[in-house]
């Protein structure tokens, strides 16, 4: 009878053991930092997604590969520029990996598939690049924050620039999409001259001969284009083979950066462009990034890339103020308000909407330093300081 | 709207027209000769472009990374036909379906293991650069007028070889009854080797005068495939001279409705919505012509089987 409780009593021991286990192993789990890095990595997009991910190793290598003084997991995940696709690697995310941060996205339209669904889960969604206004108005959350901008503000800004440089008769041409038309929208909440024409064409073109015979016959004072990847590169080149690049002066958001820039070499120059952040930009967060980013890749890093470290710096703030304790999301949240690391755009705040009030500038692209080099970014002036965004009264958040 | 104008996007729309014809007739012979649905046809396209903007830089000469991209792409073509597709043949559409688009992810994520997912530099060299005075007011790109000469050049040659060659004949032959050519004891596998090597070759081709224009990137080629498929269903499957038609005719509709449809809507229509319905029109007339072409001759304007 003793013989045969002593028995029970060991397996019934060695069965909690069993049980425990997972419980033991969770706990040591949670001295580890989790981030889901979503971003596109296949397909032509998948080079921005790549140097999404050299920017976040980056960071971590800046970081001693530890966040916030913990062991950190990155899982990067491919949305090839899919909303359902984005989501189910989200999902996947949050249940399997049970990650405590969500990063990255590149497209407005996965952000807005995506972030709900991480932040419903009680899990914080760092946006490093798509920048919807839903996310700064009516769909603000207190477990979203954003190391980008939002959508509308470079365009403004370049609206304003040319407002101010007093140029009337100008030629505008997008993608006939929805963030084509939202930089559009941007664009004439600043510029109040007059616009000869808009022209939207189809999305993923690749050729504009007609479109620039139609642009020629309208003889404006200047053009404004919205042309991202690899659209820009075929409306680079056309636009300098047509010859139209010494006859009208060409004005762009996200159409010339330093992805495009190798592409189409000097078919750039002249080129004026709005950007908040810039390689050349003065401070030494950004100056460690771009040198360092330039010896471990051997090219330039792009404004992706910048937001993607920022994150990174961001998430790795918010850890530290909470000392590890990751259950801590008052905490995190409230540190995170702060913006306290070294950004490489410089110091900035965060609005209620968690999206940055930062400064914006006018950018041209001029030959490199020495010849043969590819042209680079520069700044000219400073647009905005401090620029808000358009839908902060949208947002009930109050802090 | 002026007469110069609308001389100058029928330019337009004839360089899109012949650049569609070079994808089309290979497409249209594989499809036509080997009842083979090849979706990687645009990667030949791709191949084609990385090929020659490769040679040129490495060799200086645009004339040199023309004719080695164009050897290059041949090559690759008859060696993807050798090694992936002869066992396609016997099958039936969807597998051919599967399999090439399996090719298409191949090619892309080749190019992107080799050259990277950037986007590479490709230049017009200098003496093709510029513009040529048509006559007073018309300014047009030397480069593009190159580009339509080459195409024409192409489809001449392309009708001489098909119309008054013996391989033109067994070509024509191969089209219309595959199994009496086997019968009467030509050697269909090369023929189709030949073709498919040769169809790859012209779709290069168009790949390597579109490089320095367009954009050389991973997955070039998927973005021309489609109207290259709305050509040869416009044109009737199999058929040269339908490719050709087919071609001119979307390379026109496209071209004249992205320049003057929304300006004709404008004037019947409220400006507001003719912004709206414009450009969704324009992108969409090609397809309104096939789907007009399938219901009136679902055959197509000039099939190769009569």
């Amino acid at each position: 009878m003793r013989h045969k409780t002593l028995h029970t009593l060991i397996i019934s021991l060695a069965a909690a053991l069993v049980a425990a286990v997972p419980a033991i192993a969770q706990q040591m789990e949670r001295q580890k930092v989790k981030i889901g890095f979503i971003t596109t990595l296949s397909g032509p997009q998948g080079v921005i997604g790549e140097h999404m991910r050299n920017s976040v190793e980056l960071a971590l290598d800046h970081l001693g590969r530890k966040v916030g003084g913990l062991e950190v997991e990155v899982i990067y995940g491919d949305d090839q520029v899919k909303p359902d696709v984005g989501k189910q690697v989200a999902d996947e995310m949050l249940k399997k990996h049970q990650v405590h941060f969500v990063a990255g996205i590149i497209w407005s339209n996965v952000m807005l598939a995506v972030a709900p669904t991480v932040t419903e889960a009680g899990t914080f969604m760092i946006g490093t690049n798509a920048g919807p206004h839903e996310l700064a108005g009516k769909m603000c959350n207190e477990l979203f924050f954003t190391t980008s901008w939002q959508n509308d503000e470079t365009p403004e800004a370049m609206g304003k620039v040319m407002q101010d440089q007093g140029i009337e008769d100008v030629y505008v041409m997008a993608p006939n999409y929805a963030a084509g038309k939202d930089m559009v929208t941007g664009f004439k909440r600043y510029y109040k001259g007059r616009i000869v024409d808009e022209v939207y064409t189809r999305l993923g073109q690749t050729d504009y001969q007609a479109e620039l015979s139609q642009l020629r016959s309208k003889n404006p004072k200047a053009v404004f284009v919205f042309y991202p990847g690899g659209m820009g590169i075929s409306f680079l080149r056309q636009y300098s083979e047509a010859g139209l690049r010494g006859q009208f002066p060409l004005y762009s958001v996200y159409t010339v950066d330093e992805i495009s820039i190798p592409a189409v070499k000097h078919a750039a120059l002249g080129q004026w462009e709005t950007r908040y952040w810039s390689p050349d930009l003065k401070n030494p967060a950004n100056q460690k990034y771009v040198s360092e980013f330039r010896k471990k890749y051997g090219k330039m890093p792009v404004f992706y890339g910048a937001q993607s470290y920022d994150g990174i710096m961001l998430i790795d703030s918010a850890v530290r103020a909470v000392k590890g304790n990751l259950t801590d999301k008052k905490g995190m949240i409230a540190a995170m308000r702060k913006a306290n690391f070294a950004s490489t755009r410089g110091k900035f705040t965060y609005n209620t909407n968690h999206f940055p009030i930062q400064n914006f500038y006018l950018l041209k692209a001029v030959a490199g330093p020495t010849p043969g080099d590819d042209p680079v970014m520069e700044i000219q002036k400073t647009v905005f300081t401090n620029h808000r965004d358009s839908y902060i009264k949208e947002c009930g958040m109050r802090w | 709207m002026n007469i110069v104008l609308v001389l100058e996007q029928t330019l337009n729309g004839l360089q899109l027209g012949v650049m569609l014809f070079l994808m089309a007739a290979g497409l249209t012979l594989v499809f036509g000769i080997m009842n083979l649905v090849n979706l990687a046809h645009g990667s030949f396209y791709m191949v084609g472009a990385y090929l020659a903007t490769t040679f040129y830089q490495a060799t200086g000469s645009f004339a040199l990374g023309v004719l080695l991209g164009l050897a290059g792409t041949l090559v690759v073509g008859i060696v993807v036909e050798l090694v992936a597709l002869r066992t396609l043949y016997e099958r039936d559409h969807l597998d051919q379906v599967l399999a090439t688009f399996g090719l298409i992810l191949f090619f892309n994520e080749l190019m992107a293991m080799l050259w990277g997912r950037a986007a590479i530099y490709a230049t017009i060299p200098g003496y093709l650069s510029g513009h040529v005075e048509l006559f007073a007011g018309l300014r047009y790109p030397l480069y593009r007028l190159v580009i339509i000469a080459v195409g024409l050049a192409v489809a001449g040659l392309l009708w001489f070889v098909v119309a008054r060659t013996r391989l033109g004949m067994l070509i024509r032959a191969g089209a219309s009854n595959r199994a009496m050519v086997a019968a009467l004891g030509v050697n269909i596998r090369l023929l189709y080797t030949l073709v498919f090597g040769f169809g790859a070759a012209l779709a290069g081709l168009a790949g390597l005068m579109a490089g320095p224009i367009h954009v050389v990137q991973p997955g070039m080629g998927e973005l021309i495939l489609i109207e290259v498929f709305v050509v040869i269903v416009i044109g009737g499957i199999g058929s040269i001279r339908g490719a050709f038609a087919g071609a001119l005719i979307v390379g026109m509709v496209d071209t004249l409705g992205r320049a003057f449809v929304r300006p004709m809507l404008a004037t019947v229509l409220s400006p507001s919505a003719a912004d709206t319905a414009g450009p969704a029109l324009a992108s969409m007339l090609i397809y309104l012509l096939m789907a007009i072409v399938l219901a009136l001759r679902p055959q197509g304007l000039f099939p190769a089987r009569s």
